[in-house]
């Protein structure tokens, strides 16, 4: 990953994309291997990670019985922004994503994009180097999708903010990220830009690039022996 | 402000907005109070031990600080069920300030229902016998808050389903409660119920508010020892939550 890139991570259900962010994060301790963010191990250096990350999870993080304001004042708070820089900042990034006329209102009336929003929001809140988008639009409509991407452009022109996101739409990495990585079963298996994986696997779309790379097969969490040994062959082949 | 203060402040904010459940919770001890208190007074008078109003309005109190402390610790599950624990653990902030905060919020929101209890019960015809004795009752029930919110703590930080909610009810805070002598003198006690009682913490809240609110005569251990007791209870209470949130994983 580079400074400022939009950094797309790929892969079929149960690769190890949300594994790898909670290494990442801070928040699972790898079995094997090194990790490095902004020259920091992240399983030495807990707390200084984290004050460089913003993290939306895959699942919602907000309290539901809280305003949007407070959730951002508490956040705020817990990474030690000052008082005043904390109002500035709430204040500008509640406009930003369209959420201002709604702060005093209770979190558990928004709707699912309004959430996802905020969450984008507050994870931004402290400034951070990297903000780590773990499935950010999942079950969104496409109304919402697309705004939210929007915002995310947005947000690297303003902010210079670096993002780490995950994603099952291939459209979207194909439109938001710089750079895209592809990983299967805990390995990475290509990376490059969306027209240099398409010219890597002889494809003209992302998807039949991803699934050129991936498999046609749908696994569920236990596939049997034989079809893990195949695809263990496969990444093996490359 | 601080960390501890924020989820202090967020822990009592819920509770003030929370007006159904403020006076939903109200409704179990105001059967006990209400139900037992003038059922079984006449019975109570007859054996020769007074008003059984006066007698249980305390223990009436000890619960109410029992169940909302339990209930803000075992609160910790729904956090986990719907991500906000989350967003605080990732945060570059020691875990202790975390337990801190939401522990002393939840003995807090306590505290504001056990006063609120206290009310009802001066309402029912419960009547102290002493005004100055009612805050040092009152840093009773703050101490009382605390152990239990800090035991929550530990307790919510280990379970991780929602089915061990139902669990701790039956199995620690109703037996709490019962064993606690909230209901009953601690006198003439067979020697299992006597034993049994004297590990329960509540039973020196209890008797602590008693001697307090209802005359010296009518504390079982003395002033002294419940609130010995109930410190060191609480300072265990309140390593071991310590210890067990430290311990959660995300």
């Amino acid at each position: 990953m580079r400074p400022g890139e939009s950094f797309a991570f790929l892969g079929p259900n149960g690769a190890g994309k949300t594994t790898t962010i909670k290494m990442l994060t801070t928040l699972l301790h790898p079995t094997s291997g090194s990790l490095e963010l902004d020259g920091l191990d992240p399983t030495t250096h807990r707390t200084e990670v984290r004050r460089r990350i913003g993290v939306v999870f895959q699942d919602p993080s907000l309290d539901s019985e809280l305003t949007a304001w407070e959730n951002m004042d508490i956040h705020g708070v817990l990474y030690h922004v000052p008082r005043q820089a904390r109002r500035e900042r709430c204040e500008v990034l509640l406009r930003m994503f369209e959420l201002w006329e709604r702060r005093a209102d209770l979190v558990k009336t928004f709707s699912g994009g309004m959430k996802r929003r905020l969450e984008i929001a507050r994870g931004l809140l402290h400034t951070p180097k990297v903000l780590f988008l773990d499935e950010p639009t999942l079950g969104l409509d496409p109304q919402s999708r697309n705004q939210m991407w929007t915002h995310v452009r947005k947000l690297k022109a303003t902010e210079g903010v670096t993002v780490f996101l995950t994603t099952h739409y291939m459209d979207e990495a194909d439109r938001v990220a710089d750079r895209i990585a592809v990983i299967d079963h805990g390995r990475l298996v290509a990376t490059g830009s969306a027209a240099e994986l398409k010219q890597q696997t002889g494809t003209d779309s992302l998807e039949a690039a991803f699934l050129a790379l991936t498999g046609t097969t749908i696994r569920d969490e236990s596939a049997t022996a034989a079809d893990q040994m195949r695809q263990v062959a496969r990444v093996w082949r490359r | 402000m601080t960390v501890v203060g924020i989820l202090w402040l967020r822990e009592v904010k819920k509770y003030l907005r929370s007006r159904v459940q403020m006076v939903a919770s109200l409704g179990g001890p105001l059967m006990y109070l209400g139900v037992l208190g003038f059922g079984l007074g006449p019975v109570f008078q007859r054996a020769g031990q007074g008003s059984y109003l006066q007698f249980m309005a305390p223990g009436v109190i000890g619960m109410t600080v029992l169940f909302t402390a339990m209930f803000s610790g075992i609160a910790m599950l729904w956090d986990r069920q719907f991500g906000f624990l989350k967003e605080t653990l990732v945060a570059p902030v020691p875990r202790l300030a975390i337990m801190l905060g939401r522990t002393l919020g939840g003995a807090t929101v306590a505290v504001l229902q056990g006063t609120l209890i206290f009310g009802v019960t001066l309402i029912a015809g419960f009547r102290p016998v002493s005004v100055l004795a009612v805050p040092v009752a009152f840093l009773l029930i703050a101490l009382i808050a605390v152990v239990f919110a800090a035991l929550a703590t530990a307790i919510g930080s280990t379970i991780k389903e929602m089915q061990g909610f139902q669990m701790v009810m039956n199995f620690l805070v109703m037996p709490l409660f019962f064993l606690s002598g909230a209901l009953y003198p601690l006198v003439g006690l067979p020697w299992v119920l006597a034993a049994l009682t004297r590990v329960d913490p509540l039973t020196y809240g209890v008797d602590g508010m008693r001697g307090l609110l209802i005359g010296r005569g009518s504390a079982h251990f003395g002033l002294g020892v419940d609130v010995a007791v109930l410190l060191g209870v609480g300072v265990v209470f309140v390593a071991a939550g310590a210890w067990r949130f430290s311990k959660i994983e995300a």
